[in-house]
């Protein structure tokens, strides 16, 4: 937790526990992922510095994701299109991948990063794409144009329940909920701060998760402190 | 003007409707050639269209925040709303006040944001706290709500900014939260192996986690059975041993024939007495010479044995039961009968890989299941012509006769093998053809060399009089060699195959873990532990070493030498069938068996804790009979007895009662199912007034157009 020159502020800090889904451990080491991306001299206020999208796809759980881009552009909340990332856009990204996001946010967002051209559903292009990022992007592993189009008629068909074409957000909801793989085996997770996923190049990092809070409580007993707390604070 | 009947409405609108026709039809002639999904509609109709709700949902702030602002106001008027039958007639437009006094939809961001934020701040903080962490919206726009709502809501205080850590408060709450985790700390390491379930599905998918989640879950049955055999049954013998001959040496070898050593033991049925415990009166039977001490706990064994087996059969039963009803609940959709192709796309991808090779691998096998699915859905669609069929059905025949001869034989060379080497049960067991085979002559060929150590000792044949301890003994070799078996198979199957394959034939791809097998191998164990457990206590111990041993080396070869399955299974369906299989060929097979054993076998006369009794569930009748004839007063208990538990009349009632309850369920999903049919239709049919009103729509703009 230490040994960072700029730690961040305390406030700030309650502040996105509560509003995220993340646990104090998982923002500061996310708030550490973060300056590492930045220059050096701009590492001091880094939570109001943005790293550009070329940066942040340099992460390891991004790098290799058919989706990249769709996820910078979701996430990032910069005016001028750049999809340049924020570190509070960092900490929303994180915090939709994570294990305690709800279904709601999870399928909202997977909405949002399928719809390929933003117009709020999901139409023929959309699923055409979709299914061209699945399968492998300009490599053999393809379907074939008959394939496809049976694909995405079974698709419509399935989901399609009022009949325009497209599939909104309702439908798609009413879909991933209707699957029961997608409730209990978190589909739409990095392995974001989990033990062992954050590996490679950050040495040291593994153990800082592990390292007690206060009275010596692992990361998990954090959250439930969290919760606890606001039962106090509730009832007394 | 309101009208009464809709005939008047009609003839009104009748000579509307015929210009209205002509200007349809023509504006359907100047698009000849459009399909529906792109037609070619004016940009201001375009305009419209993609400011309608159901599009704006998935993609503008401002309609977030009036989507919420509209669940926030739901939530607060199902409890503060009066119910409709309190309202008289003419209070009815008062209702609008439970309305939205302006259109949200129609309002700037500025004012959708206000607006949220009063109603949020209607709802306690915890409901507040719980709604703003799920909203959907980007973090800096939460930040600015909860500023909003922390200055609106104390309004003569100054603003609020600091994390909510109420507990530097109080030091009594600081007392509480501390004693709080420490309780919790202990739970979560009480659940040792939650990161490694986490760790292997991740890596390899959630239909592998099934086998280890299902073997997680006859870890929980078997320490339950175990912690009741041991507090009722093992503990107090082992307190009060029998007096017994001199015990055996022991020699390693018993650890896998159990014989030798361990017959005498607790390990078995024969070592339990069959009086009743620490009653100063047992020793003798001359009432007489009882000394009127006070009288101490007594504790009747055999009642305690039959007893403590039946709970603890009943505990698994009611287990077993709720966690299949819990897994066919969570994977059992009503109304979801129709293809889960979509669900297959949207759900496919699987974000924690992150290795460039794991991506493309991921790829091609997305790639090939979808392919798959379509060509299998292609192949359903056409239909077969009768030679094809017939085909298909001679194979079907075909491999039923084989695989039903293969078990038969198995069942006959089993047999055949039991009556030759003297072992009173044979157990009938439905097994891959080879495991049997060796599961029968491995415990015979150390029953061998059991009898060959026996020569050595000159003690007498009390020792293999009980045939229940036989039994038992037989068992535990079966339950022994299981477990030795399962390890030399991983240790062939897999680590041996992956070496081949890297070295000899230089193929860069590891085996797959097979969990059918797997699956079908854990209940095997399973099902030996359920049938012995009557003749050998402890074998419920046995069989939770085993499955933590197990647990620890599959993990590791799967870790080392195994891929993911290339064709992923739906492991929700998955849990539902392995429970389903456990439930109804195993765990029912075993309480069949062990329901006879009780109550009709005749137990040994000379050793065990039922010597001398006709069957075992004699023992609970004498009982009975004892405690009617020493106590009149509690008469109430053997009527009990005698007209309900010996009575079939209750069960026949209970099993009149469960199949109500089942007919009543069923019903109800039928019901649901047309429910959910009919608003399926209704949605269909809102969907089609949409298409219509946007074809008349966009022939009002061209209209318009082609006058200006």
């Amino acid at each position: 937790m230490g040994g960072s020159a700029s730690l961040l502020p305390r406030e700030a800090l309650g502040e996105y526990q509560e509003l995220t889904f993340l646990t104090k451990q998982e923002i500061l080491l996310a708030y550490k992922r973060f300056s590492e991306l930045l220059p050096k001299e701009e590492r001091e206020n880094a939570c109001s510095a943005r790293v550009p999208k070329s940066q942040i796809l340099t992460l390891p759980e991004l790098r290799a994701n058919p989706f990249q881009h769709r996820i910078c552009r979701v996430f990032s909340t910069s005016g001028n299109g750049d999809d340049s990332m924020s570190f509070e856009d960092f900490l929303d990204m994180l915090s939709v991948f994570s294990d305690s996001a709800t279904l709601d946010i999870k399928s909202h967002y997977a909405f949002r990063i399928f719809d390929f051209d933003e117009d709020g559903t999901l139409d023929r292009s959309d699923l055409e794409k979709l299914v061209d990022c699945l399968t492998g992007q300009g490599e053999e592993s393809r379907l074939s144009n008959a394939e496809m189009e049976q694909l995405i008629q079974n698709i419509l068909e399935e989901s399609d329940i009022d009949k325009d074409g497209t599939i909104n957000l309702s439908e798609f909801q009413h879909v991933i909920s209707r699957s029961p793989d997608f409730v209990r085996y978190d589909v739409l997770q990095l392995h974001g701060l989990s033990r062992g996923g954050l590996s490679g190049g950050f040495a040291g990092v593994g153990a800082e998760l592990w390292v007690v809070v206060g009275q010596g409580y692992p990361v998990r007993g954090n959250r439930v402190l969290r919760e606890l707390c606001k039962i106090l604070s509730r009832t007394g | 003007a309101l009208h009464t009947s809709f005939h008047q409405l009609i003839q009104e609108q009748s000579s509307l409707m015929e210009a209205a026709l002509e200007l349809e039809m023509q504006e359907r002639s100047r698009e000849p050639g459009q399909d529906e999904q792109h037609p070619n509609f004016s940009p201001t109709t375009l305009r419209i269209l993609a400011s309608m709700p159901s599009r704006t949902i998935g993609r503008s702030r401002g309609a977030i925040i009036s989507q919420y602002y509209n669940r926030t106001a739901r939530l607060r008027r199902r409890s503060s709303r009066p119910p409709l039958q309190q309202l008289c007639r003419t209070a009815r437009p008062s209702l609008r006040h439970y309305d939205l006094e302006t259109d949200p939809t129609r309002a700037t961001l500025e004012e959708k944001r206000s607006l949220l934020v009063k109603e949020l701040l209607s709802l306690s903080p915890g409901q507040r706290s719980h709604m703003l962490l799920t909203v959907p919206l980007s973090l800096a726009e939460k930040r600015t709500l909860r500023w909003v709502l922390s200055r609106q809501s104390q309004p003569g205080r100054a603003p609020h900014r600091t994390s909510s850590s109420p507990c530097g408060r109080s030091k009594d709450c600081i007392v509480l939260v501390s004693l709080g985790c420490g309780l919790l700390s202990l739970l979560a390491a009480a659940q040792p192996w939650h990161y490694a379930l986490k760790q292997i599905g991740g890596r390899f998918g959630s239909s592998v986690l099934s086998y280890f989640v299902f073997l997680k879950t006859l870890l929980i049955f078997n320490i339950f059975s175990l912690l009741i055999l041991l507090v009722f049954v093992v503990a107090p013998q082992a307190v009060y041993p029998p007096p017994s001959a001199s015990p055996r040496p022991f020699t390693g070898l018993e650890l896998l024939t159990g014989a030798g050593y361990f017959t005498h033991s607790l390990l078995y049925y024969g070592y339990y007495s069959n009086v009743t415990l620490n009653d100063p009166c047992a020793s003798s039977p001359n009432g007489s010479m009882c000394p009127h001490t006070a009288p101490q706990f007594p504790y009747n064994m055999p009642l305690a044995y039959v007893f403590s087996i039946g709970v603890s059969f009943l505990l698994t039963c009611v287990l077993l039961v709720y966690s299949m009803s819990r897994s066919f609940g969570e994977s059992y959709r009503v109304g979801s009968s129709t293809g889960d192709l979509a669900v297959k796309v949207f759900c496919a991808w699987d974000f924690k890989v992150v290795q460039r090779r794991s991506v493309k691998l991921q790829c091609e096998n997305i790639c090939t299941q979808l392919k798959e699915l379509l060509a299998e859905q292609r192949s359903r669609s056409c239909s077969l012509s009768l030679c094809q069929r017939l085909g298909r059905t001679v194979v079907l025949l075909l491999a039923w006769v084989l695989s039903l001869s293969s078990v038969l034989g198995c069942v006959v060379a089993l047999r055949y093998f039991s009556e030759h080497m003297h072992v009173q049960e044979a157990i009938l067991l439905v097994l891959p053809l080879v495991v049997s085979l060796l599961n029968v002559l491995m415990p015979h060929l150390y029953n061998l060399l059991a009898t060959w150590e026996k020569q050595d000792s000159p003690v007498t044949e009390v020792y293999v009089a009980c045939w229940e301890t036989c039994v038992g003994q037989d068992l535990y070799r079966f339950v022994v060699m299981d477990f030795i078996f399962t390890l030399l198979d991983t240790l062939f199957g897999e680590l041996v195959w992956r070496l081949i394959l890297e070295k000899k034939l230089k193929r860069n791809q590891k085996p797959e873990f097979d969990i059918a097998r797997n699956v079908l191998e854990l209940i095997y164990g399973q099902t030996l532990t359920w049938l012995g457990v009557l003749f050998a206590p402890l074998l419920p111990a046995i069989q939770t070493l085993k499955l933590v041993l197990l647990f620890y080396v599959k993990k590791t070869s799967l870790m080392q030498n195994c891929q993911s399955p290339s064709k992923p299974w739906q492991a929700s369906r998955m849990s539902t069938f392995f429970i389903t299989l456990l439930c109804f060929p195993s765990f029912l097979g075993a309480a069949i068996f062990l329901s006879y054993t009780i109550l009709s076998v005749r137990p040994s006369e000379t050793c065990g804790p039922f010597q001398g009794l006709e069957t075992m569930y004699k023992s609970g009748k004498t009982w009975v009979q004892l405690l009617e004839k020493s106590n009149p007063n509690i008469t109430w208990f053997a009527w009990v007895h005698q007209y309900l538990v010996e009575n079939t009349f209750l069960l026949f009632f209970m099993s009149g009662v469960l199949l109500a309850v089942i007919y009543f369920n069923i019903q109800v999903v039928r019901g649901q199912r047309r429910i959910i049919r009919l608003l399926k239709e209704q949605i269909a049919n809102e969907g089609e007034d949409k298409i219509f009103l946007i074809q008349k729509l966009h022939s009002v703009y061209e209209q318009r157009e082609r006058r200006a």
